[in-house]
């Protein structure tokens, strides 16, 4: 055990960990609630854990759920759902420079969790500490994944089996909004970061008569040209000063 | 109620876990360890400044929102507390503890 916390790896994979802590506040709740109101609308156990485990992305497992209940036909159902998943897509991009080095089954692996907390959490200990190598960044990575997969997991059962003994109205929508802006603030260091950020927020309350959530990903794609460009603005600026 | 079928379920089931391994996966498994241009990098530093504003934004101040004073003010407080502080723990408790707390207390 000595030698095994003794590993950069491992010591990695426990700085993930304790860092995803915070997470852990609103992924409980989350989860139970998951658990709960898919319960109520009909889903037996099996069907319920289906999502949780194979699909383990809380906002399109909600708003599937949603649709469901309405009799949405299959294909909306999906098309909405997958279309709320996309902006996976661009972490997807944006990690590969951090762990596509990584064997096929790792990486497929880490892809399987490469959900918001995770995904955020890792870009800015991978900013902020660029000399890691592949395997203490795949320790920090899986540190802050696996933990929270599992309480996904755990708690989604636990909020099956209890149904509507949970209350579903006690705010845990308001914490998922509450722990993004956490991850966001402390990266909006420069000017690019905020005028990236602000065209993000703008563009997406303009584009919303757009449908699926599409509209988020024509804002997150302009605000990645906004701040990149930014950044080259002023690059150049100190250059000529 | 769900009147959906137990197969519709898990097309719906199996449907999300494929399409949404997929779209994780894709550069991540397909890209690897081959080198991306400079200037691609560059955007894809923005990313999470550039995504997660976007998924919040609709939550607070969307149509569907109901724009509450309190959620406002909670939000903007985490926002300064996590600029401010550059530490995500603590903007998360400031702001779920802002929230709770003057939940219970206005009533």
């Amino acid at each position: 055990m000595d030698s095994m916390i003794s590993s950069p790896a491992a010591r990695q994979f426990l700085q993930g960990a304790k860092d995803g802590l915070p997470f852990h506040i609103v992924i409980w709740p989350f989860a139970a609630i998951f658990g709960a109101i898919a319960t109520q609308a009909g889903l037996n156990v099996v069907e319920v854990m289906g999502f949780s485990i194979l699909v383990i992305a809380g906002s399109a497992q909600l708003a599937a759920l949603q649709l469901m209940t309405e009799n949405a036909p299959t294909v909306i159902v999906l098309a909405t759902a997958l279309a709320v998943n996309l902006r996976m897509g661009m972490y997807s991009a944006s990690i590969t420079p951090h762990l596509g080095k990584a064997s096929l089954l790792t990486r497929a692996f880490a892809a399987y969790m490469l959900y918001d907390q995770p995904y955020a959490l890792s870009t800015i200990k991978f900013e902020k500490e660029p000399d890691m190598n592949l395997s203490e960044k795949l320790g920090y990575f899986f540190g802050t994944a696996i933990p929270i997969g599992v309480a996904w997991y755990a708690l989604t059962l636990i909020g099956a089996l209890l149904g509507e003994r949970i209350p579903s109205d006690i705010g845990v929508d308001f914490a998922v909004p509450i722990t993004f802006l956490a991850v966001v603030a402390p990266m909006l260091k420069t000017l690019a970061h905020m005028a990236s950020a602000l065209t993000s927020v703008v563009l997406v309350l303009v584009l919303s008569f757009m449908p699926y959530g599409t509209g988020l990903l024509v804002a997150a794609c302009v605000a990645l040209v906004v701040g990149a460009q930014i950044e080259v603005w002023m690059e150049k600026r100190k250059d000529a000063a | 109620m769900i009147e959906a079928s137990t197969t519709e379920i898990w097309i719906v089931i199996l449907g999300m876990a494929a399409g949404t391994f997929l779209i994780r996966f894709s550069f991540l498994g397909l890209v690897g360890d081959r080198p991306l241009p400079a200037w691609l990098l560059r955007l894809l530093r923005y990313t999470p400044v550039a995504v997660l504003p976007a998924v919040v934004a609709p939550m607070l101040l969307g149509a569907k929102a109901e724009t509450d004073p309190l959620r406002l003010f909670c939000a903007a407080v985490t926002i300064i507390v996590g600029v401010w502080t550059k530490n995500v723990l603590w903007a998360i408790l400031t702001g779920l503890g802002l929230f709770f707390g003057l939940g219970a207390f206005l009533g």
